[in-house]
């Protein structure tokens, strides 16, 4: 089921939770909404679900208004944050809950219910917990469990809201990948808030970045890492370097760079900008090259991982992350308080000054 | 006046508040507007006369001045309690944590004839007492034993939660930057807790100035000496004195409607200087 | 978790509970040893026969009446009140709250006295009462009202912060997987709440039972008609017939202890719960 949200505001008290936010979710697709806390995501779920009611906007399901549709009637899956097991249920009367309130007439039989339990325990991969209750049961199970009940109603569109928030690192990548593969042989219409920005771009078809109740940018992983739309999506999707710099006949130079701008042609076409460059962006070598190289020194060196992290500092106090490949370092042999010339080879975004 | 904040997606709010509302009005509200009603129908003078009355007034000291004793007396010893309850470990602590709610959950009748049968002359108690010269019943030193009985644990509840909150860290750091086991006490754990000292007293006040089951059988009962304002509306009551009664319970009434206010503002001011609600 | 600067030398320690233990000796064991101790100073058979006097059966009879009305019908406002103040955030709820807790701050001659205000011979219905043989004030309806007016707040003060502890979540669950809202209530709420009104109920059950000014005064001290527990035990302890007094009052001793019992396992069940889900959260 395809999920349309157009125009929503919503306002608690004196706080605007979301502002004007429109988005479009087709069948099938798997969309994180990532932002800071306070970015209004979880209340944009809450909204879909129907947990919440916009102030102003609406919500198409499939093309249809669903603003007057009760929660039961808009067929949602809904996995809470704190997953809201119900503690006095064992396992199997939680993922069958769904099922025994149906009125009657529509009501599966006892057989039914207990063969669908044991088929969704299957799918959750937890078989045996059914006769568990939820407090002998570890976070992550709890998650699949919450997971599970949720999907027992058989819903067109599944909300997690923070999915891994409450977990262990460890337990937290495991799940993350399951989640990515569950979607893929399930299909269903899915959306989970995070404020975890390499979960959203692990996981996730496609990422809506928020902000402060509004959307900065829907993109894939791809395109909002390297194409981001905005400082903040920039900021907030990894580490970023700032240098001043000016734009002039298309090419870059950087300001306290070695690049002699009085050669550089007309001047009425300079454009003064910011350039945020990723630490991998950035190239390293011994003699300046090119005439943006900045002469700078190496304060820390961190070797652990699969590619080399270094802190510099350049000649006119700036710090600056630079990432390079273990293969690089090896070949400079760079150690700590060694003289470098740093040298972007890329630019992630480039905000022009008016 | 009750209005929804926040939509919200649970049902039956109308109803349940509706409900609340409703019953609230029809059991509490409208009875206790009978005694304003009541009061509108007596003249001033008549109730000045009534308010004044040597007799009256003799009861209001006896009432409110025992109540007041009582309630500083357990401040004290309440504080103690609590402190002792809250920190310290000792053998039987979980009865006695539970007995502390004893003159809470006892019939005051039963509270009454049992203080009046141990403060007595020939009582358990009473004899020792009577001894050394104090007259431990039918006097104003009975009431006040029967009004310690009664708001002790208002007091030791109040306070117990709010000592067992604060942050064991708090008093390190303190004690960490050369703070003294006294200093700490006085400067970090007193401030804490004075709030809910001020909100436990007149919780015990309140209570205790109208009591009636426990004391009327340890007062003595006699007018103008050592008669209670419960029972003076009680006597007024009986001689088909409805507007004696009224008046006088009015001035109690007000007087409790004050210390619940108190009480309201201390708990505001506790949340409003330590964050706590 | 004892730390150098949070403990007291021993000595002080360990006067500071002595000095505690020796007050809650002096003013609570003491009147609750008494009660028992003077029941049973004749003997148990002594004991025995005095409670199977029939004004005393007729005053228990009328007791455990009064509390069959008034605590169900506590039970149902509160939890009514609890739901729409624990669950939902509206304006005037502080005030609501206040309101609620009324009757605990006045003075239970007075709770009796607004009674016989309304339904008195001299009150707003008494004549048009007399006129239609309806007898309330010095009957069981006004012990009934009083009582009900005097227990009002019990239940919907020990569900309140039960359910607001419990938070929203779980009725939100049930309800995005399309239980109605009395299901909901039946199936999710009431599960998680069971402890709290169970004592809710044993507490204004006690008071409802023991309740001593406020009977008094709408009561007429009726012997064998509207003479409750509590009023029967002050008419058999001013008689000077102190075995019988306390037979009868060591029943409503007797239960006052059975609340406290209860009090405690349900405070150690619900902190068991209450630490369940904040370490849940938590985590």
């Amino acid at each position: 089921m395809s999920i349309e949200v157009k125009h929503i505001v919503k306002t608690f008290d004196a706080f605007k939770a979301l502002d004007d936010v429109s988005l479009k979710v087709q069948t099938g697709e798997l969309i994180a909404l990532l932002g800071p806390s306070g970015s209004g995501k979880t209340t944009l779920l809450r909204i879909i679900a129907g947990l919440e009611t916009a102030d102003a906007g609406e919500i198409l399901f499939q093309g249809n208004d669903a603003k007057d549709k009760k929660i039961k009637d808009r067929n949602v899956g809904f996995v809470f944050q704190h997953y809201a097991l119900f503690r006095h249920m064992t396992v199997a009367e939680n993922i069958s809950f769904g099922l025994k309130v149906q009125p009657k007439h529509i009501r599966l039989s006892e057989d039914k219910i207990k063969a669908k339990v044991k088929e969704l325990l299957h799918l959750v991969q937890l078989d045996w917990v059914g006769n568990r209750y939820p407090s002998q049961l570890s976070g992550g199970q709890r998650q699949r469990i919450a997971l599970a009940r949720a999907l027992a109603i058989e819903p067109k569109v599944l909300l997690l809201d923070e999915p891994f928030g409450s977990l262990d690192a460890q337990v937290r990548k495991e799940l993350r990948q399951w989640l990515r593969r569950f979607h893929d042989d399930l299909h269903i219409t899915s959306l989970f808030v995070t404020h975890d920005q390499e979960e959203a771009l692990e996981v996730a078809d496609r990422v809506v970045v928020m902000n402060q109740g509004h959307i900065e940018q829907i993109g894939t992983p791809q395109e909002v890492y390297h194409k981001p739309a905005s400082v903040f999506v920039l900021n907030f999707l990894g580490n970023v370097n700032l240098f001043r710099g000016r734009v002039i006949d298309g090419k870059l130079f950087l300001d306290h760079s070695g690049a002699n701008l009085s050669q550089g042609g007309d001047l009425s076409n300079i454009k003064p900008a910011n350039l945020y460059i990723r630490p991998h962006q950035l190239d390293i070598s011994r003699h300046p090259q090119g005439d943006n190289a900045i002469k700078s020194i190496v304060k820390f060196l961190n070797l652990a991982g699969s590619s080399v992290k270094l802190d510099l500092s350049t000649e006119f106090g700036n710090e600056l992350q630079v990432e390079i490949t273990q293969q690089e370092y090896s070949q400079l042999k760079l150690i700590k308080g060694e003289n470098v010339f740093v040298c972007p080879k890329d630019v992630t975004f480039c905000e022009y000054e008016i | 006046m009750f209005l929804l904040k926040q939509k919200s997606t649970l049902p039956g709010f109308h109803l349940s508040l509706g409900y609340t509302v409703f019953y609230l009005s029809l059991i509490v509200l409208i009875p206790l507007s009978m005694l304003f009603i009541k009061t509108s129908t007596i003249s001033f003078s008549h109730f000045w006369s009534v308010v004044t009355a040597p007799r009256t007034l003799a009861a209001y000291r006896l009432s409110f001045g025992a109540a007041f004793i009582a309630s500083v007396i357990n401040v004290f010893f309440g504080f103690l309690i609590a402190w002792v309850l809250a920190r310290y470990s000792f053998p039987c602590k979980k009865i006695v944590d539970a007995l502390i709610d004893f003159p809470f959950a006892l019939p005051t009748a039963v509270a009454g004839i049992a203080l009046t049968t141990l403060y007595s002359s020939n009582g358990m108690i009473g004899q020792f007492l009577y001894k050394i010269g104090i007259q431990s019943a039918f006097s104003w030193t009975g009431v006040t034993l029967a009004l310690i009985f009664i708001g002790l644990p208002f007091i030791v509840r109040t306070v117990e939660p709010v000592l067992q909150e604060i942050d064991p860290e708090i008093e390190d750091a303190a004690s960490s930057l050369g703070a003294g086991r006294f200093q700490i006490f006085f400067r970090i754990i007193f401030p804490a807790v004075l709030p809910s000292l001020v909100t436990g007293f007149s919780l015990a006040f309140a209570r205790t100035i109208g009591e009636y089951g426990s004391v009327v059988f340890i007062a003595g009962n006699m007018p103008g000496k050592t008669e209670i304002a419960p029972l003076l509306i009680i006597t007024k009551l009986e001689q088909y004195d409805y507007s004696g009664a009224t008046a006088i319970a009015l001035v109690m009434l007000i007087v409790s409607f004050l210390l619940l206010a108190l009480t309201n503002f201390a708990q505001w001011w506790a949340s409003k200087r330590i964050g706590m609600s | 978790m004892s730390s150098l600067a949070r403990t007291e030398s021993p000595v002080v320690r360990r006067s500071l509970i002595g000095i505690a233990l020796l007050y809650l000796v002096l003013f609570i064991f003491f009147p609750l040893f008494i009660v028992f101790a003077s029941a049973l100073q004749k003997g148990i058979a002594v004991y025995f026969n005095s409670l199977i006097n029939p004004e005393t059966l007729a005053a228990i009879k009328l007791t455990v009446l009064t509390a069959l009305i008034a605590v169900p019908l506590n039970l149902v406002f509160g939890v009514a009140a609890s739901w729409a103040i624990a669950k939902f955030d509206f304006r005037g709820k502080n005030f609501l709250l206040t309101l609620i807790d009324l009757p605990l701050s006045v003075s239970p001659v007075i709770s009796g006295l607004i009674f016989v205000l309304i339904f008195g011979l001299q009150g707003v219905f008494g004549p048009w009462l007399r006129d239609h043989g309806i007898r309330i004030i010095y009957a069981p309806p006004a012990i009934i009202l009083a009582t009900i007016f005097v227990t009002f707040p019990m239940v919907a003060r020990e569900l309140i912060p039960v359910m607001k502890a419990q938070g929203n979540d779980e009725e939100e669950a049930a309800i995005t997987l399309g239980a109605s809202g009395w299901k909901t209530f039946w199936y999710v709420t009431l599960p998680n709440i069971k402890w709290g009104l169970l004592y809710g109920v044993i507490l204004c059950n006690a008071r409802a039972m023991g309740e001593f000014g406020a009977v008094s005064v709408v009561s007429g001290h009726i012997r064998g008609l509207t003479n409750t527990l509590p009023l029967q035990i002050e008419i058999l302890y001013n008689e000077y017939n102190f075995t019988a007094a306390f037979a009868a009052a060591s029943l409503l001793a007797f239960l006052a202890l059975l609340t406290l019992i209860i009090k405690t396992l349900v405070e150690y069940r619900f902190r068991a719960e209450l630490k369940a889900v904040r370490k849940e959260r938590e985590h």
